[in-house]
């Protein structure tokens, strides 16, 4: 899939990001298939936010390319890359807290100006998250975890996005709870069109999701496929899903060869 | 000890509190006779009017300091600009007061959106100490180079008014028009502000920015502009208190000393709280105005920093101050 690159609505092409003196990412290429799900997997500070964070334009690369629609967005103004369409649930949610959750949604759609397709969108984020109905008036600071997270998701779909971008959606949230929401962003992807980019910690829900997966350590690319595949390779099954093969003795296997970079 | 002193200051508190609001229930009680009662009323009426400038100027401060975190040390002196260009309209140019007032509202606000731009802005990411010492040195700046000016200079103007300082009589409450406008301007500006900020969606985009600046980048807004604007709407609502004030202190360069009442009323109200900053502002007027009446003058100069000695010992948040903690 990802060497068919002429139907990539993203495709990311080698970049390098640093914090200070410390690289983050080492040379990412990734392609984005429109209308798929993607997923990118990665242990804690392997760079999986930072590529995001890259992609939106709140930071920037040293080398490489950032392609949306055939278009260079390489480090373009945030501004900039939402109203193209790529919109993005950041990591821990931040909603507006003093804001009720109507406002919220509202924010979402601050570049838009079509009040009807407006009114139309806030339906279709009730309609997936009826809580949000209820609670419409409710200040944000006030709503569950959960509720955030359908809040900042909503939110997201507001500015009707062509690529919705998530950060750990499930960062914090019950296993049951994440079922639920991710069963709904897939139906987004699904009813909707909508392109996701998901970035996640939990390998298992997430490659149980999406189409296709990126494996990231310690900022490089190390293993990419279609998520059946990878949900049956031995190192994802050891490293991410925590299935250890046992030998003989219930001992660790040493030498069988993990992936190399 | 500690639990001893605590009770002492509460006692302190409350037999002030006591004593500022007691008047009128002695008069109800036969205690005083009504003119000790209306001498009261009067002062406390003068009080709010004056506690009105404190808090236009408290709201200034609060709004940029709710927004970008950074203190404006010249918000005063921002104030002294606004009463300088209303001199020049209204006096120097002979414009319609009420006019004036609008242009000179204006041209403060783009003053202030002047100063976010030019000064603020390439400051954004260094510490924030950094950015307070730069208001602080604009201030000084601004004073001098008012003073360079040809036809403002050192001196004091006052400015033209389509009112004499007259007064009207409410009962055997005397309340000049000076009074009556600074409240009625105060209580129509913060309506004005509510609405904006509650109903518009740039309000609710600078509410936004201010809430959660990272968030609001995501959405797609503006934050470096919206930080812009609400320089410059902070600057305006200073420049019409500059022209209510100018009655009282005139017109000259060292009038941005106000501020050193409008901290107090921000601090008092729970910095970073708007209606905070108005109540804040309009108590200290009262109480400046009832200590500066029933004590020594003296006393009217220090009595604004006692109340927030008494408020930051007994409830540092202030009276509307709330600690909003982030859920993650």
């Amino acid at each position: 899939m990802a060497k068919d690159k002429s139907d990539a609505i993203l495709s990311v092409r080698n970049i390098e990001t640093f914090y200070g003196p410390i690289m983050a990412i080492r040379g990412v290429s990734l392609d984005v298939k429109k209308g798929s799900m993607v997923t990118v997997l990665g242990a804690n500070g392997a760079g999986k936010s930072t590529i995001l964070k890259t992609i939106s334009g709140i930071m920037d690369t040293q080398k490489g390319t950032v392609t949306f629609e055939g278009k260079n967005i390489t480090n373009m103004d945030p501004a900039r890359v939402v109203k193209r369409g790529i919109s993005q649930v950041p990591e821990g949610r931040e909603v507006f807290p003093l804001l009720t959750v109507a406002e919220n949604l509202k924010m979402g759609a601050y570049l838009r100006h079509d009040r009807a397709g407006i009114h139309q969108d806030l339906e279709m984020c009730y309609d997936y998250f009826p809580v949000l109905r209820e609670r419409a008036g409710q200040i944000a600071g006030q709503l569950s975890g959960g509720q955030q997270q359908m809040l900042a998701i909503s939110r997201a779909l507001m500015s009707r996005p062509k690529l919705l971008a998530l950060d750990e959606p499930s960062l914090g949230l019950s296993p049951l709870l994440v079922r639920e929401i991710f069963a709904i962003i897939r139906r987004i992807n699904k009813e909707q069109g909508v392109t996701v980019l998901l970035v996640e910690q939990n390998a298992n829900i997430a490659l149980h999701t999406a189409d296709y997966g990126y494996v990231l350590e310690v900022g490089r690319i190390v293993l990419e496929g279609a998520c059946a595949d990878l949900l049956e390779n031995d190192d994802v099954k050891e490293f991410y899903l925590g299935l250890k093969d046992h030998g003989v003795r219930g001992k660790r296997r040493w030498k069988k060869r993990k992936v190399w970079r | 000890m500690d639990k001893a002193f605590e009770v002492l200051w509460r006692i302190i508190a409350g037999a002030s509190l006591v004593a500022f609001v007691s008047p009128p229930f002695l008069f109800l009680f036969g205690v005083i006779d009504s003119s000790a009662l209306m001498l009261y009323l009067q002062q406390v009426v003068s009080g709010v009017a004056n506690g009105c400038v404190y808090a236009l100027v408290a709201l200034g401060i609060v709004l940029i300091y709710k927004a970008t975190e950074t203190i404006n040390f010249a918000q005063g002196e921002i104030l002294m600009i606004g009463a300088f260009l209303a001199f020049t309209f209204i006096n120097i140019l002979g414009m319609n007061f009420w006019l004036g007032a609008l242009l000179a509202a204006g041209g403060t606000a783009l003053v202030g959106m002047g100063v976010d731009r030019i000064i603020i802005r390439p400051m954004v990411g260094q510490p924030a100490f950094a950015i307070v010492m730069v208001t602080i040195g604009f201030g000084f700046v601004a004073r001098s180079a008012v003073s360079m000016v040809p036809g403002w200079g050192t001196d004091s103007y006052a400015i033209e008014r389509p009112f004499a300082a007259d007064v009207f009589t409410w009962g055997e409450i005397a309340i000049s028009y000076d009074h009556a406008m600074i409240v009625a301007t105060t209580v129509v500006l913060c309506a004005a502000l509510f609405l904006f900020f509650r109903y518009t969606k740039l309000g609710i985009a600078m509410q936004a920015s201010s809430q959660n600046q990272l968030a609001a980048y995501y959405m797609g807004i503006p934050v470096r502009q919206i930080f812009t604007l609400i320089w410059g709407l902070s600057a305006g609502v200073a420049g019409l208190a500059g022209l209510m004030l100018a009655p009282f202190t005139f017109v000259h360069t060292n009038m941005g000393m106000v501020v050193f009442r409008a901290f107090p009323a921000a601090v008092l109200g729970g910095f970073g709280s708007i209606p905070g900053a108005i109540v804040g502002g309009i108590i200290i007027g009262i109480v400046e105005s009832l200590s500066g009446f029933y004590l020594d003058e003296g006393i009217k100069n220090v009595a604004a920093y006692v109340v927030l000695l008494l408020v930051l010992v007994l409830k540092p948040e202030g009276i509307f101050g709330v600690v909003h903690r982030k859920k993650v």
